[in-house]
């Protein structure tokens, strides 16, 4: 995964709230069996309006995206962050971003930023300005500055460390096998009835 | 002495591998079901590093979006669009590379994932499932904690057969009284959407309880926790009852003899201890709630059937009345109209939400000797092959195609856009399923959720009708 330090980027703002993934990320775009290549499809409905914001100068070059409450909602597809991704979207910044979405951002070396409405509409009106829309995101100092003003968000410990690092989680947990192996061999003897093979 | 728990809290400290530091903990995973859409990318990652999958024996593997839902002899080599084929194709290669359990597509056991687990018996009290599907909730009816996961998830629970968790917080829904004749557990569900809002649950996990939830079915249950990702829910959970190891006795992979009476002795465990706290409370009145229609395109724009959509001049938040007006003209609808009466296009009764043979049975009922009305193109899609038969068994496919239903096989079907059943641009649906997003069962289609009941009844009248109506 791509580490995660400084951002300096061009914001794009999504005023729309409850987002939900298959608007990020339609369902016909889910038949492909590879991560890359779904930035042309992000936003596909939204995308067809030349004036939509992404098809417009500065924000076609965004790297953040400011939007409504609740985006993310809806389905557990990863494609919609590989989707953002793949066009270079490396930040969203939100009143509420949903479970599932948030957690899959992580995954992907893209920063999920919960802040309080007043804050994000706030950066919503300096984004929509091209002149105000650059904004810095700093993961280390946890802050996103930008047109003056800076903005502290929070997140998880770990979290934030393994996006600093560029950590493979999978790498991380097999270290603990002897854990898993442990845990599991109690639970074999504690709950029996659980380790059935389909057949 | 311990301090009370919640359900949820048990099963979670049943399944902790190790604490990670700042409240994140290594969770051991018991059930890991497994798609065609969410996992090529995980069994690709798996290759790429050189990683086996730990634990086949805790995996299952089955196709379910993609597939056709008629023309099923034909098997795989007989799903026409390449990609779709393409996507099944690699689930089938992914599985027998790795050694992971899968039902075939030509399988009598075959059917939407979150329909087989349980009804294989796979799907127990107590346990952690997880599924790269966000309706894995469905799966909590039964007291274990479930919930939907992305690709990369799906790749460390088949490296390790955990998953790293922040903890959640605990929702209690308390439903009191009993739900009117005709209103069923969608309704409840909508309703609930509908007062708590998509991001209502956000970050918590919600416990159902209350006479109310008692008194459904398992199948009732499963569609109650089954939506409870769009109040957006990480997960939903019913404590386990009689009702529960009633069902799952004699369930194909649920422990026999001994090791049933084992098992049952720590379900009853499973349940919120007195005094257990909760981080919030809902208290809903089922006696107030009729049967629900959703108008917009989020779950949580849902009224009740005799009701009107809104009217965005009567909002004053410009951005949630752009937003209203923008949901009115894409569903077709003007401002303040009534959902009685609006005629639909089609019917889809099906899917993870509502696929079951309890829902069979209750849109069968509606319809009696009656016929789908002229013009209006309805499908009746069972959750599984074994749905199918057991319909079959008593006579409800005869009921749905003497009045003109289409009677499909086993599939997510119309659900989502991802097989041939789809909706054309401008087309309403009378949809059973969990999803009213803008084009999500098809570009440009128009969904309103509601109950197998309704959507019957909706087939019979060519219009959205008060299911009650045909009692």
């Amino acid at each position: 995964m791509q580490p995660f330090a400084k951002l300096d980027a061009i914001a794009a703002p999504l005023p729309l709230e409850n987002v939900d993934t298959d608007k990020i990320l339609a369902a016909q775009f889910l038949k492909t069996v590879h991560r890359a290549g779904l930035g042309k499809a992000l936003f596909a409905a939204l995308r067809q309006d030349p004036d939509f914001v992404l098809n417009r100068s500065p924000w076609d070059r965004a790297g953040i995206l400011v939007a409504g409450a609740n985006f993310g909602c809806g389905s557990s597809r990863e494609h919609a962050p590989w989707a953002l991704l793949d066009f270079g979207i490396r930040c969203v910044i939100a009143p509420g971003i949903a479970d599932i979405f948030y957690n899959n951002c992580f995954k992907n070396g893209i920063l999920p930023i919960r802040l309080p409405g007043e804050e994000v509409t706030t950066l919503m009106t300096l984004a929509s300005d091209p002149a105000t829309a650059p904004m810095v995101v700093d993961l280390k100092a946890q802050t996103v500055t930008a047109a003056g003003c800076a903005f502290h968000f929070d997140v998880d410990a770990k979290r934030k460390n393994d996006l600093l690092n560029g950590i493979d989680e999978i790498a991380e947990t097999l270290k603990y096998t002897p854990d898993i192996d442990r845990h599991e061999a109690m639970a074999q003897s504690q709950r029996p009835w659980m380790r059935t093979a389909y057949s | 002495m311990t301090a009370p728990r919640t359900l949820f809290r048990k099963v979670w400290d049943a399944h902790v591998v190790r604490e990670l530091g700042d409240g994140a903990v290594l969770l051991y995973i018991d059930r890991h079901l497994v798609n065609e859409v969410t996992s090529p990318q995980a069994f690709e990652g798996l290759r790429a590093a050189g990683r086996t999958v730990r634990s086949p024996v805790n995996t299952l593997a089955v196709a379910d979006h993609n597939v056709p839902t008629d023309n099923r002899a034909a098997g795989v080599a007989g799903i026409a669009e390449a990609e779709s084929r393409i996507q099944v194709e690699t689930l089938e290669a992914n599985v027998a590379k790795f050694g992971v359990p899968y039902v075939p597509l030509l399988s009598k056991q075959q059917g939407i994932v979150h329909i087989i687990g349980p009804e294989l018996g796979l799907t127990l009290p107590g346990s952690t499932i997880v599924c790269g599907d966000s309706h894995t909730s469905t799966h909590g009816a039964f007291g274990a904690l479930a919930f939907g996961i992305g690709t990369s998830e799906v790749e460390h629970v088949l490296a390790t057969q955990t998953l790293v968790q922040q903890p959640a917080r605990a929702m209690l829904v308390r439903v009191d009284g009993r739900l009117g004749a005709g209103v069923t557990a969608k309704d409840l569900i909508l309703a609930i959407i509908g007062r708590i809002g998509t991001a209502g649950a956000t970050g918590h996990v919600i416990e159902y309880a209350g006479e109310a939830v008692t008194a459904l079915s398992m199948s009732g249950r499963m569609t109650l926790c089954n939506m409870s990702i769009e109040a957006g829910a990480r997960a939903g959970m019913i404590a386990p009852d009689a009702k529960t190891y009633a069902w799952l006795e004699g369930r194909p992979h649920a422990p026999k003899g001994a090791a049933f009476a084992a098992a049952r002795a720590w379900w009853e465990t499973l349940h919120s201890d007195p005094g257990a706290q909760f981080d919030r409370t809902v208290e809903i009145d089922a006696g107030a709630i009729a049967p629900m229609v959703t108008w917009g395109t989020s779950p949580e724009a849902v009224t009740t059937v005799d009701g009107t959509v809104p009217d965005p001049a009567a909002i004053d938040d410009p951005a949630i009345r752009g937003q209203c007006a923008a949901m009115l003209d894409y569903m077709g609808l003007s401002a303040g109209a009534r959902l009685a009466g609006l005629p639909i296009d089609m019917v889809f009764i099906g899917s993870c939400t509502n696929g079951r043979l309890e829902d069979l049975r209750s849109a069968a009922a509606v319809v009696g000797t009656r016929r789908v009305a002229d013009g209006v193109r309805a499908l009746v899609v069972p959750g599984s092959g074994e749905v199918k038969a057991a319909a079959e068994a008593e006579g409800l496919d005869r009921v749905f195609i003497d009045a003109g239903f289409e009677w499909r096989d086993a599939g997510c079907s119309m659900c989502l856009g991802m097989n041939p059943d789809k909706l054309a641009p401008g087309q309403r649906c009378a949809s059973t399923s969990n999803r009213n997003f803008e084009g999500r069962q098809g570009p440009r289609g128009r969904t309103h959720l509601m109950s197998p009941a309704m959507a019957a009844a909706a087939a019979l009248s060519g219009r959205i009708v008060d299911c009650r109506e045909f009692a």
